[in-house]
Protein backbone atom coordinates (compact mmCIF):
# COMPACT_ATOMS: atom_id res chain seq x y z
CA UNK A 1 0.00 0.00 0.00
CA UNK A 2 2.61 2.45 0.69
CA UNK A 3 4.44 1.89 -2.51
CA UNK A 4 1.49 2.53 -4.34
CA UNK A 5 1.05 5.83 -2.39
CA UNK A 6 5.10 6.98 -3.08
CA UNK A 7 5.10 5.72 -6.80
CA UNK A 8 1.38 8.00 -7.16
CA UNK A 9 3.46 10.97 -5.39
CA UNK A 10 5.94 10.64 -8.00
CA UNK A 11 3.51 10.29 -11.00
CA UNK A 12 1.94 13.61 -9.48
CA UNK A 13 5.33 15.65 -9.14
CA UNK A 14 5.87 14.74 -12.96
CA UNK A 15 3.31 16.39 -14.18
CA UNK A 16 3.33 19.36 -15.26
CA UNK A 17 1.77 22.44 -13.39
CA UNK A 18 1.05 25.17 -16.05
CA UNK A 19 0.64 28.52 -14.62
CA UNK A 20 -1.25 31.84 -16.54
CA UNK A 21 -1.58 35.21 -15.95
CA UNK A 22 -5.05 36.76 -17.43
CA UNK A 23 -5.39 39.83 -17.68
CA UNK A 24 -9.41 41.56 -18.04
CA UNK A 25 -9.93 44.83 -19.17
CA UNK A 26 -13.08 46.71 -19.86
CA UNK A 27 -13.76 47.18 -23.68
CA UNK A 28 -12.21 50.49 -25.08
CA UNK A 29 -15.71 51.86 -25.66
CA UNK A 30 -16.62 51.31 -21.93
CA UNK A 31 -16.33 54.07 -19.02
CA UNK A 32 -14.00 53.18 -16.56
CA UNK A 33 -15.01 55.87 -13.55
CA UNK A 34 -12.66 53.75 -11.32
CA UNK A 35 -10.35 53.94 -13.80
CA UNK A 36 -10.90 57.88 -14.46
CA UNK A 37 -11.18 58.70 -10.85
CA UNK A 38 -7.04 56.74 -10.21
CA UNK A 39 -5.66 58.97 -13.16
CA UNK A 40 -7.37 61.92 -12.14
CA UNK A 41 -5.69 61.54 -8.47
CA UNK A 42 -2.23 60.68 -10.35
CA UNK A 43 -2.65 64.31 -11.84
CA UNK A 44 -3.56 66.14 -8.95
CA UNK A 45 -0.43 64.56 -7.47
CA UNK A 46 2.23 65.73 -10.36
CA UNK A 47 2.15 63.30 -12.49
CA UNK A 48 1.08 65.53 -15.67
CA UNK A 49 2.73 63.19 -18.13
CA UNK A 50 -0.12 60.62 -17.36
CA UNK A 51 -2.15 60.29 -20.38
CA UNK A 52 -4.71 57.98 -19.53
CA UNK A 53 -5.41 54.71 -17.30
CA UNK A 54 -7.99 51.98 -17.45
CA UNK A 55 -8.42 49.70 -14.64
CA UNK A 56 -8.13 45.76 -14.89
CA UNK A 57 -8.55 42.68 -12.84
CA UNK A 58 -5.51 40.02 -12.59
CA UNK A 59 -6.04 36.29 -12.30
CA UNK A 60 -3.04 33.85 -11.88
CA UNK A 61 -3.98 30.11 -12.71
CA UNK A 62 -2.40 26.74 -11.79
CA UNK A 63 -3.61 24.52 -14.08
CA UNK A 64 -2.70 20.41 -13.59
CA UNK A 65 -2.38 19.27 -17.49
CA UNK A 66 0.79 18.02 -19.26
CA UNK A 67 0.31 19.77 -22.88
CA UNK A 68 0.64 23.72 -22.56
CA UNK A 69 -1.74 24.15 -25.45
CA UNK A 70 -4.56 21.84 -23.62
CA UNK A 71 -4.08 23.69 -20.47
CA UNK A 72 -4.25 27.17 -22.08
CA UNK A 73 -7.83 25.91 -24.02
CA UNK A 74 -8.92 24.90 -20.22
CA UNK A 75 -8.16 28.68 -18.87
CA UNK A 76 -9.94 30.27 -22.33
CA UNK A 77 -12.59 28.39 -21.20
CA UNK A 78 -12.65 29.47 -17.43
CA UNK A 79 -12.94 32.97 -19.04
CA UNK A 80 -15.43 32.51 -21.05
CA UNK A 81 -17.81 30.56 -18.19
CA UNK A 82 -17.08 32.95 -15.53
CA UNK A 83 -14.04 35.05 -15.51
CA UNK A 84 -15.05 37.59 -17.92
CA UNK A 85 -17.93 39.30 -19.15
CA UNK A 86 -17.90 39.40 -22.88
CA UNK A 87 -19.87 41.67 -23.67
CA UNK A 88 -17.54 44.62 -21.07
CA UNK A 89 -14.38 42.90 -21.07
CA UNK A 90 -11.46 41.60 -22.97
CA UNK A 91 -8.93 39.10 -21.80
CA UNK A 92 -5.54 38.43 -22.48
CA UNK A 93 -4.02 35.15 -21.59
CA UNK A 94 -0.15 34.59 -21.04
CA UNK A 95 1.78 31.85 -19.87
CA UNK A 96 4.01 32.75 -16.79
CA UNK B 1 -50.86 31.60 -7.84
CA UNK B 2 -47.69 30.15 -6.99
CA UNK B 3 -44.38 32.01 -6.22
CA UNK B 4 -40.65 31.57 -4.98
CA UNK B 5 -38.50 33.30 -4.15
CA UNK B 6 -34.53 32.21 -4.95
CA UNK B 7 -32.67 32.76 -1.85
CA UNK B 8 -28.40 32.78 -2.15
CA UNK B 9 -25.82 33.86 0.97
CA UNK B 10 -25.91 37.31 0.90
CA UNK B 11 -29.47 38.14 -0.72
CA UNK B 12 -31.37 41.05 1.43
CA UNK B 13 -34.46 41.62 -0.21
CA UNK B 14 -35.92 38.06 -0.02
CA UNK B 15 -37.73 38.34 3.07
CA UNK B 16 -39.17 41.56 1.61
CA UNK B 17 -40.31 40.70 -1.45
CA UNK B 18 -41.84 37.39 0.45
CA UNK B 19 -43.90 39.97 2.19
CA UNK B 20 -45.03 41.53 -0.49
CA UNK B 21 -46.31 38.81 -2.56
CA UNK B 22 -48.01 37.13 0.63
CA UNK B 23 -50.03 40.31 1.03
CA UNK B 24 -50.98 40.14 -2.88
CA UNK B 25 -52.36 36.67 -1.76
CA UNK B 26 -49.56 34.82 -3.55
CA UNK B 27 -48.76 31.32 -2.71
CA UNK B 28 -44.75 31.77 -1.93
CA UNK B 29 -42.01 28.97 -1.34
CA UNK B 30 -38.59 30.21 -0.43
CA UNK B 31 -35.90 27.82 -2.58
CA UNK B 32 -32.31 27.87 -1.15
CA UNK B 33 -29.89 28.02 -4.37
CA UNK B 34 -28.29 24.75 -3.26
CA UNK B 35 -31.80 23.28 -4.42
CA UNK B 36 -31.64 20.91 -7.72
CA UNK B 37 -35.44 21.30 -8.24
CA UNK B 38 -38.09 24.21 -8.22
CA UNK B 39 -41.33 23.66 -6.73
CA UNK B 40 -44.44 24.09 -9.18
CA UNK B 41 -44.65 27.96 -10.01
CA UNK B 42 -45.96 30.38 -12.01
CA UNK B 43 -43.69 33.20 -11.24
CA UNK B 44 -39.95 32.88 -9.76
CA UNK B 45 -38.49 36.26 -8.20
CA UNK B 46 -34.87 36.40 -7.86
CA UNK B 47 -34.60 38.95 -5.15
CA UNK B 48 -32.18 41.98 -4.13
CA UNK B 49 -29.26 41.95 -1.83
CA UNK B 50 -25.51 41.34 -2.75
CA UNK B 51 -25.17 37.40 -3.42
CA UNK B 52 -21.67 36.31 -2.79
CA UNK B 53 -20.79 40.03 -1.54
CA UNK B 54 -20.55 41.17 -5.27
CA UNK B 55 -17.33 39.09 -5.46
CA UNK B 56 -16.24 38.89 -9.35
CA UNK B 57 -18.70 40.88 -10.95
CA UNK B 58 -22.44 41.30 -9.27
CA UNK B 59 -24.53 38.57 -9.72
CA UNK B 60 -21.62 36.69 -11.39
CA UNK B 61 -21.23 33.93 -8.79
CA UNK B 62 -24.87 33.43 -8.09
CA UNK B 63 -25.69 32.95 -12.19
CA UNK B 64 -23.99 29.89 -11.57
CA UNK B 65 -25.20 28.10 -9.17
CA UNK B 66 -27.66 24.60 -8.99
CA UNK B 67 -31.33 26.23 -8.86
CA UNK B 68 -30.04 28.66 -11.84
CA UNK B 69 -29.97 25.57 -14.16
CA UNK B 70 -33.55 24.87 -13.05
CA UNK B 71 -34.74 28.59 -13.41
CA UNK B 72 -33.18 28.76 -16.91
CA UNK B 73 -35.21 25.58 -17.52
CA UNK B 74 -38.25 27.26 -16.08
CA UNK B 75 -38.13 30.24 -18.28
CA UNK B 76 -37.78 28.34 -21.12
CA UNK B 77 -40.96 26.84 -20.78
CA UNK B 78 -42.45 30.22 -20.27
CA UNK B 79 -42.65 30.71 -16.64
CA UNK B 80 -42.81 34.42 -15.44
CA UNK B 81 -39.09 35.63 -13.86
CA UNK B 82 -38.76 38.81 -12.08
CA UNK B 83 -35.66 39.91 -11.25
CA UNK B 84 -35.14 42.76 -9.10
CA UNK B 85 -31.77 44.49 -8.08
CA UNK B 86 -29.16 42.03 -7.65
CA UNK B 87 -31.83 39.62 -9.05
CA UNK B 88 -31.47 41.81 -12.74
CA UNK B 89 -27.77 41.66 -12.36
CA UNK B 90 -28.14 37.68 -11.48
CA UNK B 91 -30.51 37.02 -14.74
CA UNK B 92 -27.97 39.06 -16.56
CA UNK B 93 -24.92 37.05 -16.10
CA UNK B 94 -27.29 34.08 -16.84
CA UNK B 95 -27.83 35.34 -20.24
CA UNK B 96 -31.94 35.07 -19.58
CA UNK B 97 -31.22 38.74 -20.45
CA UNK B 98 -29.18 40.81 -22.40
CA UNK B 99 -26.57 43.54 -21.32
CA UNK B 100 -24.79 44.08 -18.04
CA UNK B 101 -25.31 46.37 -15.26
CA UNK B 102 -21.94 48.50 -15.07
CA UNK B 103 -21.12 50.86 -11.65
CA UNK B 104 -22.85 53.91 -11.04
CA UNK B 105 -21.56 56.53 -13.10
CA UNK B 106 -20.87 58.84 -9.64
CA UNK B 107 -19.00 55.78 -8.49
CA UNK B 108 -21.72 56.22 -5.51
CA UNK B 109 -24.04 54.13 -4.18
CA UNK B 110 -27.45 55.24 -4.61
CA UNK B 111 -30.00 54.75 -2.13
CA UNK B 112 -33.15 56.81 -2.40
CA UNK B 113 -36.68 56.94 -4.40
CA UNK B 114 -37.03 58.14 -7.60
CA UNK B 115 -39.58 58.43 -10.14
CA UNK B 116 -39.52 56.16 -13.37
CA UNK B 117 -41.76 55.88 -16.33
CA UNK B 118 -43.81 53.32 -17.40
CA UNK B 119 -42.87 52.83 -20.71
CA UNK B 120 -44.81 49.24 -21.78
CA UNK B 121 -48.14 48.68 -20.32
CA UNK B 122 -48.91 45.43 -22.02
CA UNK B 123 -46.81 43.06 -20.16
CA UNK B 124 -47.79 40.31 -17.70
CA UNK B 125 -45.68 42.54 -15.20
CA UNK B 126 -47.08 46.11 -16.32
CA UNK B 127 -50.84 45.68 -17.54
CA UNK B 128 -52.65 47.16 -14.53
CA UNK B 129 -50.35 50.46 -14.73
CA UNK B 130 -51.05 53.23 -17.35
CA UNK B 131 -49.27 53.93 -20.25
CA UNK B 132 -46.65 56.23 -19.33
CA UNK B 133 -47.42 56.25 -15.49
CA UNK B 134 -45.24 57.49 -13.13
CA UNK B 135 -44.11 55.73 -9.98
CA UNK B 136 -42.06 56.72 -7.02
CA UNK B 137 -39.86 53.98 -6.30
CA UNK B 138 -37.07 53.42 -4.15
CA UNK B 139 -33.47 52.19 -5.69
CA UNK B 140 -30.36 51.21 -3.89
CA UNK B 141 -27.19 50.01 -5.99
CA UNK B 142 -23.96 50.83 -7.00
CA UNK B 143 -23.95 48.92 -10.22
CA UNK B 144 -27.41 49.82 -11.60
CA UNK B 145 -25.96 51.57 -14.65
CA UNK B 146 -27.38 49.72 -17.88
CA UNK B 147 -25.33 48.63 -20.82
CA UNK B 148 -25.53 46.98 -23.91
CA UNK B 149 -24.69 46.94 -27.50
CA UNK B 150 -25.83 48.84 -30.77
CA UNK B 151 -28.12 45.48 -32.15
CA UNK B 152 -29.76 44.34 -28.73
CA UNK B 153 -30.58 48.43 -27.63
CA UNK B 154 -32.30 48.56 -31.45
CA UNK B 155 -34.28 45.07 -30.69
CA UNK B 156 -35.30 46.58 -26.89
CA UNK B 157 -36.70 49.60 -29.00
CA UNK B 158 -38.15 47.81 -31.92
CA UNK B 159 -39.89 45.52 -29.65
CA UNK B 160 -40.86 47.74 -26.71
CA UNK B 161 -38.74 45.94 -24.52
CA UNK B 162 -37.92 48.74 -22.08
CA UNK B 163 -40.50 48.50 -19.62
CA UNK B 164 -39.63 51.40 -17.51
CA UNK B 165 -37.01 54.21 -18.22
CA UNK B 166 -35.55 57.14 -14.77
CA UNK B 167 -37.41 60.28 -15.17
CA UNK B 168 -38.06 63.24 -13.49
CA UNK B 169 -41.18 63.83 -11.24
CA UNK B 170 -43.36 65.32 -14.28
CA UNK B 171 -42.02 62.20 -16.41
CA UNK B 172 -38.93 64.29 -18.38
CA UNK B 173 -36.22 61.57 -19.46
CA UNK B 174 -32.98 63.76 -19.59
CA UNK B 175 -29.71 63.22 -18.03
CA UNK B 176 -30.28 65.16 -14.72
CA UNK B 177 -33.09 62.52 -14.42
CA UNK B 178 -30.82 59.67 -14.41
CA UNK B 179 -29.26 58.26 -11.36
CA UNK B 180 -26.73 56.12 -12.51
CA UNK B 181 -26.06 57.00 -15.93
CA UNK B 182 -27.79 54.12 -17.67
CA UNK B 183 -27.97 53.47 -21.28
CA UNK B 184 -31.00 55.86 -22.46
CA UNK B 185 -32.29 55.69 -19.00
CA UNK B 186 -33.22 52.34 -18.82
CA UNK B 187 -34.11 50.86 -15.42
CA UNK B 188 -35.89 47.59 -16.21
CA UNK B 189 -36.55 45.46 -19.40
CA UNK B 190 -38.26 42.45 -20.33
CA UNK B 191 -36.74 39.28 -22.70
CA UNK B 192 -37.80 38.62 -26.39
CA UNK B 193 -40.67 36.61 -25.02
CA UNK B 194 -41.49 39.18 -22.51
CA UNK B 195 -42.08 36.49 -20.00
CA UNK B 196 -38.69 37.82 -17.92
CA UNK B 197 -37.88 41.75 -16.18
CA UNK B 198 -35.26 42.72 -14.80
CA UNK B 199 -35.46 45.73 -12.94
CA UNK B 200 -32.76 47.86 -10.70
CA UNK B 201 -36.16 49.29 -8.40
CA UNK B 202 -37.46 47.88 -5.55
CA UNK B 203 -41.32 47.47 -6.15
CA UNK B 204 -41.69 44.85 -3.32
CA UNK B 205 -40.65 48.21 -0.92
CA UNK B 206 -43.66 50.04 -2.29
CA UNK B 207 -46.70 48.31 -0.61
CA UNK B 208 -47.72 49.96 2.48
CA UNK B 209 -48.38 53.62 2.80
CA UNK B 210 -47.26 53.07 6.46
CA UNK B 211 -43.77 53.02 5.17
CA UNK B 212 -43.36 54.50 1.46
CA UNK B 213 -46.25 54.56 -0.81
CA UNK B 214 -48.16 51.91 -3.03
CA UNK B 215 -46.74 52.38 -6.36
CA UNK B 216 -45.21 49.05 -6.68
CA UNK B 217 -48.38 47.06 -5.76
CA UNK B 218 -49.66 47.04 -9.45
CA UNK B 219 -46.72 45.17 -10.53
CA UNK B 220 -47.77 42.37 -8.37
CA UNK B 221 -51.48 43.04 -9.08
CA UNK B 222 -50.78 42.76 -12.85
CA UNK B 223 -49.09 39.27 -12.42
CA UNK B 224 -52.00 38.21 -10.73
CA UNK B 225 -54.41 39.57 -13.65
Amino acid sequence: MKLILVKQYQLNLKKNKLKFSVIVTLKKDVLDPQGKVVQNTLINIGMNKLKSIRQGKHFEIDVEEEDASTAEKKVDEMCKKLLVNLIIEDYKIKKI
Amino acid sequence: MKSSVIVFPGSNCDRDIAVALKKMQFKNQMVWHKETKLPKSDLIVIPGGFSYGDYLRSGAIAGKSLIIEEVIKAAGSGCLILGICNGFQILTETGLLKGTLLRNKNLKFINRDVSIKVLNNSTQFTNKYKDDQILKINIAHNEGNYFTDQDHLNELKNENLIAFKYCDEKGNVNESSNPNGSLESIAGILNFRKNILGMMPHPERMVDEIISNKDGINLFSSLLN
